[in-house]
């Protein structure tokens, strides 16, 4: 049915997440996939490219365009024993099928006393920086991490994409799967024969580079910025530990305390609005863990708390390498 | 209010009329023809039954048993009518109001109030008797209905899945996609609305101009209209409509026309906005009065049938009773169960934290 590829290879993003589609389904007959134009298309970013002309139409299900819909749906197949895979089409759409995600997935399992499990796997290409029109470069995950009952991660390379999408479709639990889609095209060493056994845990963070000054933490599309902040700061004498945080709910604390103990400073930086956001509770926790290691207070660097801007403004509203230097800055100099 | 369009669209599917006569034969009465005297007699039991554990649930309620309770009076025929043509694997996924359905599947009594006490968020396990808990958002569970028979349509199985709402919640998007998407995927379902004319005071008016059967028959689904009030043509009416969910030929929508004799909750005042004079109308409708008449055209309804199905029903609410007194309420650590299939490291955090804490008083139940 497939082509074994040899591993690793290198393979976008979005390629990995094909592959890793591929495998789950493969390797469990009830994982099965709905959304709005998967099927013939292989979806708009082609995440599912051939996965229907391979699997049939009852595995890769095309469905009416209504997200309340397909998500309602999915909570109804898990119920009968599949393992569904819903595809949001753009992040921005996701708020028809706010009610059944919040109300339906995320309660069901405490609701029946956990007599019905719901193994539901919602993908969501989202953020910015792709020059869209608007309701397609929006950072909900917020939203979904202060919802008891859900899980949510967002991948930041090829290789996470690939495993953590596996990880999550094998889940009992529901994952709100955030895919950064401006970094869909970038290649990565993927291993798609990799044991899911052996695999490096979903819900734990990870140092992506060590440094003593400062830990910059980021997740999904702003990993790659953050290690390009790392190397410039690198240029000027500064050396700052990276953390892909992987995981939004739950948080691996473990992970963020032990680095912030290190470096005694901290910035935490996401697409979303700093105001309520992830980091905001992040830097709650780390003043709670880390109070007499911090040298300086916890920085955000995130979205502005306006609705996200018109194409033609998203550089400005985009946290980038210089934002988040200046942040650093302040940590170690103090405001300017 | 206008409501000249009840009975404008579709005949009423009737099968005995107010006063008990029977109609004329039709393909419904057909298909009810093997209901014999002992069924109609078991029939005229459950209605008997489920009308007494309603009134009994009120009377717990006033008396602070219960947090709150949602009386079904007088649509215990729309109920017990669909629920008796249901086979035990098919799939029910209901509203809050379903009492009756839930009397017929098999639930206790019992482990339907525990929800209404706040006891628990679920009464009893949805596998045991093939039915889900009551789905307090209103219209969200017809879509799971659509997904667990489009389940059921992929497993190659011949089971049907019925899922209850009423006529508030067709004005709901869920119950708009349940529809567009059951017809899109011929979903073995069928879609029961009770029309009790009432979402707590909106008149049904106010939801739709034209009937709720046209609704569906706007989204390819063919429709039914049924005298909610008339046990046998619900059953009847669910028996064809799950015919063709059986054999593949996709969704049914039956409207029953029924009322809600009572208040929407225990909390709700219908003198606020309900006219004395309709509540008479409706009552001359009853749809236990009806088959009692019926019974007794049929020369069967005596002192013995009558007294039988009284003590069955005094006895259920006897027990009722004594297991809503007898709850065993949970443990406050209880809080923190079945969030998560697997472990979560926040709330075993939460856990901990809360237990320590409860821990630094005496005598505190953990």
């Amino acid at each position: 049915m497939t082509a074994t590829l040899a591993a690793p290879a290198a393979l976008p993003m979005g390629k990995a997440l094909n592959a890793a589609l591929r495998r789950a389904m493969e390797d469990d007959a009830k994982v099965v996939l709905l959304g709005e134009d998967i099927g013939k298309l292989g979806g708009v970013f082609r995440i599912t490219d051939g996965l229907q002309k391979d699997f049939g139409p009852n595995r890769v299900i095309d469905t009416p365009l209504a997200e309340s819909g397909i998500v309602g749906t999915a909570v109804g197949l898990a119920m009968r024993g599949y393992r569904p895979v819903v595809e949001i089409q753009f992040d921005g759409f996701i708020y028809p099928a706010f009610d059944q995600i919040v109300s339906q997935v995320a309660k069901l399992h405490y609701r029946t006393g956990g007599n019905v499990k719901m193994p539901i796997t919602i993908r969501v290409p989202y953020g910015g920086g792709i020059g869209a029109v608007e309701h397609h470069s929006e950072s909900p995950e917020g939203y979904f991490a202060q919802t008891a009952g859900l899980r949510v991660v967002s991948c930041s390379n090829a290789a996470d994409a690939n495993m953590m999408l596996r990880q999550a479709i094998a889940s009992d639990d529901p994952v709100l799967f955030f895919e950064p889609k401006r970094r869909y095209w970038q290649k990565g060493d993927v291993d798609v024969t990799a044991s899911i056994e052996d695999a490096y845990p979903l819900h734990r963070a990870r140092v992506l580079r060590e440094g003593v000054d400062a830990t910059v933490l980021a997740y999904g599309p702003l990993v790659a910025t953050a290690l390009q902040a790392a190397d410039i700061a690198a240029g000027e004498g500064r050396s700052l530990e990276v953390i892909d945080l992987r995981s939004l709910s739950p948080l691996d604390m473990d992970t963020i305390a032990a680095s912030v103990r290190k470096t005694g400073r901290l910035v935490i930086t996401h697409e979303a609005a700093t105001f309520m956001g992830i980091g905001a509770e992040i830097a709650a926790r780390v003043q709670d863990q880390c109070f007499y290691s911090l040298e300086a207070p916890v920085q955000r660097v995130g979205g502005f708390t306006v609705p996200y801007p018109p194409a033609k403004l998203e550089e400005y509203f985009l946290p980038d390498a210089d934002r988040i230097l200046d942040a650093v800055d302040r940590t170690l100099i103090g405001p300017a | 209010m206008n409501t000249a369009y009840f009975t404008t669209g579709d005949e009423l599917i009737q099968i005995v009329a107010p006063d008990g006569a029977r109609s004329e034969p039709s393909e419904f009465s057909e298909s009810v023809a093997d209901i014999s005297t002992d069924k109609l007699c078991d029939l005229y039991e459950d209605l008997v039954v489920v009308r007494r554990i309603d009134a009994e649930a009120t009377a717990l309620q006033r008396q602070g048993e219960l947090g709150l309770w949602a009386p079904l009076l007088g649509q215990e025929a729309a109920q017990v009518g669909s629920a008796r043509a249901l086979r035990s694997d098919d799939f029910v996924f209901g509203s809050y109001r379903e009492h009756g359905v839930a009397y017929c599947r098999g639930v206790d009594p019992t482990q339907m109030l525990r929800f209404w006490r706040g006891s628990t968020q679920s009464g009893w396990d949805p596998y045991r008797y093939n039915m889900t808990t009551p789905a307090i958002i209103v219209g969200s569970q017809a879509l799971h209905a659509t997904g667990y028979g489009l389940g059921m349509k992929f497993d190659g199985v011949e089971g049907a899945v019925i899922t209850y709402f009423g006529d508030g919640a067709t004005s709901q998007g869920d119950i708009s996609e349940a529809f567009g998407f059951a017809a899109s995927f011929e979903a073995p379902v069928v879609f029961f609305c009770q029309n009790n004319q009432w979402a707590i005071s909106e008149p049904v008016a106010l939801q739709t101009h034209t009937s709720i059967a046209e609704r569906g028959r706007g989204f390819g689904v063919p429709a039914l209209r049924v005298d909610g009030n008339d046990v046998l043509a619900v059953l009847a009416a669910t028996r064809t409509a799950l015919m063709r969910a059986r054999e593949g030929s996709g969704p049914t929508l039956i409207e029953a026309v029924t009322y809600r004799m009572g208040p929407h909750t225990t909390s709700d005042d219908p003198t606020r906005y309900r006219p004395a004079g309709l509540d008479d109308e409706w009552r001359a409708k009853d749809p236990i009065d009806r088959i009692e008449r019926l019974l007794e055209r049929e020369g069967v309804m005596d002192e013995t049938l009558r007294g039988r199905v009284a003590e069955r029903a005094d006895d259920t609410a006897a027990d009722l009773r004594r297991g809503c007194l007898g709850t065993v309420e949970p443990a406050p650590m209880s809080l923190f169960d079945n969030v998560y299939a697997d472990p979560h490291p926040l709330i075993d955090e939460e856990r901990e934290a809360y237990a320590a804490y409860r821990a630094g008083f005496e005598g505190v139940q953990s």
